[in-house]
């Protein structure tokens, strides 16, 4: 069923769809081909996800397959952990990461941890997916990346998809693997009419089932000057950086690490080995995240080739809600920029 | 409790078209002078006024993510809040909180955008009150949707355990976003869940304002005496889609179910009118109303956008040293925010 297609190129397919209709065709083929596919969420049936994310899927699966929830994150995150313990697979949304707070031990303690705690005699093949980033102004509840929280807690695969075409091969992987999977989705990248994406995001994707390995980071630009590691919306403001400062002869490579648990530290160390500088951007809080988990392992690994590393994240402040303030804790292509720049000072 | 109803009214409607500008002809939310989710509460009123009408200013509510009325029935400075929703640097927060998220400790309002997680903390502000021995009471506010939450169940079992002073007020509009109160609640009627935790309840129904206020005057009475808690459910209708943009195409019956509901503000009027209150005076009030929300939205515009570099303060009331460059003196004013 599934063909390894990890290196196709994006636009070798006729076809562009929008990240969030590439989930959704991954979605419903996995419901598709296994009955125990099961889809739950506010939001996800009538609506078609907020973020659509499940766009179209109760009209082709009907309500007994994607089931819209109470308000009840506890209650249905957890009910899913025990569904997916019984062997079925269901794709649990948190409608955005935020929301977290209100059903964590469900996440942490019940998803997580079952397999470990149970000695490896129970799995737990569940998919969270959950609508992550700030960029439009909703403030400090509704903006949240947390991909360093997530990331942060053994037992639960973390995916951050930044084109449809790995947003596609990335939930086939999700949905088939035997683990909790936390599919981690960027708004803006979505193609939602309400919240435009830049350029990117949109990809060629083929019409038959793919899957990419998790832990294989993309390397989307080669450069000799500098690595820049990031991942989700950010690939796309590290792309537009690297684009300007080859205006400027600094030839810089932009790597999307695409999962965080695993993390593709070979990919990450070969480039810094080559250009000696690292820049890691995250959209997340920066300390204790995972700009400061990349430049540790490339730190242990490759201390000698390292000649600089900047971190941009944003600074430890809560997002806050006016756009001035907003846009100046995000970080956007000009201090992907200039955080290169200062490597070769 | 009139006045509060139109002003709330206008108050949105205003909103709404400041909202919608730039973002046209395609609505994109970042766009324009109001950023980010914008969440109206026209059909709601009642719930606000009739309620708050019984309440002091050192009473304490807490509001869910369509706060606007229930601030304006608790008083909330409006010129603040508006300042607040424009993202300005004199706003209720300095601009970093928003509409979702008012904070005015001298109304002792603020709100959440965490569906739920406005009860426990009316519950903690109750317990101050009964450990202190005044006669303050608090007022949680939520959805009907949001009585499906576990913080809800805990504040209530919590609260009745130890009899505080708190009113749990839902707001049922048979709608949380795109779900049917029937195809997510197990409950039509909140006052059955009440009854669980050993808490005396009442719902009014079809929007009445008077029903409302009459409601809660026992309700709020109970907790100031010192007789514990009380839940009251408001029918209330959602007069638009859940947030501004949400074209409602789940619910196509919408406009049809809006002009069969009867305007709680209509309906109030009818009752003023019918107990003598004559037309000139209601007009008064509709255009006093409508002033005191225009100046708030001239004084709002008008107010500069904050400094981008205000974002890192504020994080701590006490800052550790290094987290700002500012000593912790200087971070204690200007979180005042309103010189
Ligand atoms: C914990 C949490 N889950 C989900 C949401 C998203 N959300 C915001 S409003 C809303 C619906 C709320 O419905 P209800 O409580 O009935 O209030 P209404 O919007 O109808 O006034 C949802 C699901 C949220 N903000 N917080």
């Amino acid at each position: 069923m599934a063909e390894a297609d990890t290196d196709a190129p994006a636009d070798a397919a006729e076809r562009e769809l929008t990240m969030s209709r590439a989930m959704v065709e991954a979605i419903a083929h996995e419901m598709e081909t296994d009955d125990d596919v099961f889809v739950m969420g506010e939001d996800v049936a009538d609506y078609g996800g907020i973020f659509d994310s499940t766009e179209g899927l109760l009209e082709e699966f009907g309500r007994d397959r994607v089931m819209d929830v109470p308000i009840s994150e506890t209650g249905f995150i957890g009910a899913g952990v025990g569904a997916a313990q019984e062997g079925m697979r269901p794709i649990v949304e948190l409608m955005f990461a935020d929301f977290f707070g209100v059903c964590m031990d469900q996440i942490y303690n019940q998803m997580a941890k079952n397999t470990y705690m149970s000695g490896g005699s129970v799995s737990v093949p569940m998919t969270l997916m959950t609508a992550v980033g700030g960029t439009y102004n909703d403030a400090a509840q509704h903006s949240q990346t947390l991909y360093g929280t997530f990331a942060h807690l053994p037992g639960m695969k973390v995916v951050v998809p930044s084109t449809a075409y790995d947003a596609k091969g990335l939930m086939h992987n999700a949905v088939r693997d035997d683990d909790p999977v936390v599919y981690m989705f960027h708004k803006r990248l979505m193609g939602i009419g309400w919240m435009p994406a830049p350029e990117g995001p949109k990809t060629g994707v083929p019409e038959d089932d793919y899957t990419i390995p998790f832990g294989s980071a993309d390397v989307k630009r080669e450069g000799e000057d500098a690595t820049v590691v990031t991942l989700g919306l950010h690939v796309h403001r590290a792309l537009e950086a690297a684009e300007s400062l080859a205006e400027d002869g600094i030839d810089a490579e932009v790597i999307d690490l695409r999962t965080l648990v695993p993390l593709d530290t070979e990919t990450v160390v070969d480039s810094v080995r080559k250009t000696g500088r690292l820049v890691v951007v995250d959209e997340d809080y920066e300390s204790f995240g995972v700009t400061g988990e990349v430049v540790g392992r490339v730190t242990e690994a490759a201390l000698d080739d390292l000649e600089a590393v900047e971190r941009v994240a944003v600074p430890d402040v809560p997002i806050p809600y006016s756009r001035p303030m907003e846009n100046e804790v995000i970080p956007d292509s000009s201090d992907v920029e200039e955080a290169v720049r200062a490597t070769r000072e | 409790m009139f006045e509060d109803m139109v002003t709330a009214r206008r108050y949105e409607e205003r909103l709404q078209e400041e909202y919608l500008e730039g973002k046209q002809p395609a609505f994109d939310i970042s766009a324009g002078p109001i950023p980010g989710e914008l969440h109206l509460a026209a059909g709601h009123e009642p719930a606000a006024v009739g309620v708050c009408e019984h309440l002091r200013d050192d009473d304490t509510v807490t509001a869910p993510h369509r706060p606007h009325h229930v601030a304006i029935a608790k008083g909330v400075d409006l010129e603040r809040m508006t300042a607040e929703i424009f993202g300005r640097e004199t706003g209720l927060s300095s601009g970093k909180g928003g509409h979702m998220h008012l904070f005015d400790p001298d109304a002792k309002f603020a709100c959440s955008g965490i569906i739920a997680e406005g009860y426990p903390p009316a519950v903690g502000a109750a317990m101050a009150a009964e450990k202190r021995n005044t006669d303050q009471v608090a007022v949680a506010y939520a959805g009907e949707g949001a009585t499906n939450q576990g913080g809800f169940y805990e504040s209530l079992n919590l609260a009745s355990v130890h009899d505080l002073p708190v009113v749990f007020v839902v707001e049922d509009n048979d709608w949380a976003i795109s779900m049917p109160k029937e195809r997510v609640t197990a409950v039509d009627d909140n006052t059955k869940r009440a009854e669980g935790q050993d808490i005396p309840s009442a719902r009014v129904d079809h929007n009445d304002a008077v029903a409302v206020y009459d409601a809660a005057e026992k309700a709020v009475g109970r907790a100031r005496a010192g007789n514990g808690p009380t839940l009251l459910e408001v029918q209330v209708h959602r007069r638009m889609g859940h947030f501004m943009g949400d074209a409602e195409a789940y619910r196509p019956d919408a406009e049809k179910e809006r002009l069969d509901a009867i305007d709680p503000i209509d309906r109030l009027e009818e009752r003023l009118r019918d107990e003598g209150v004559d037309g000139e005076r209601v007009d008064e009030l509709r255009d006093q109303a409508e002033e005191r929300v225009e100046d708030a939205i001239e004084f709002a515009k008008d107010q500069p956008e904050p400094d981008p570099e205000a974002a890192y303060d504020d994080v701590f009331t006490n800052p550790p040293s290094g987290v700002t460059d500012e000593e912790p003196g200087e971070e204690a004013i200007s979180a005042g925010g309103d010189d």
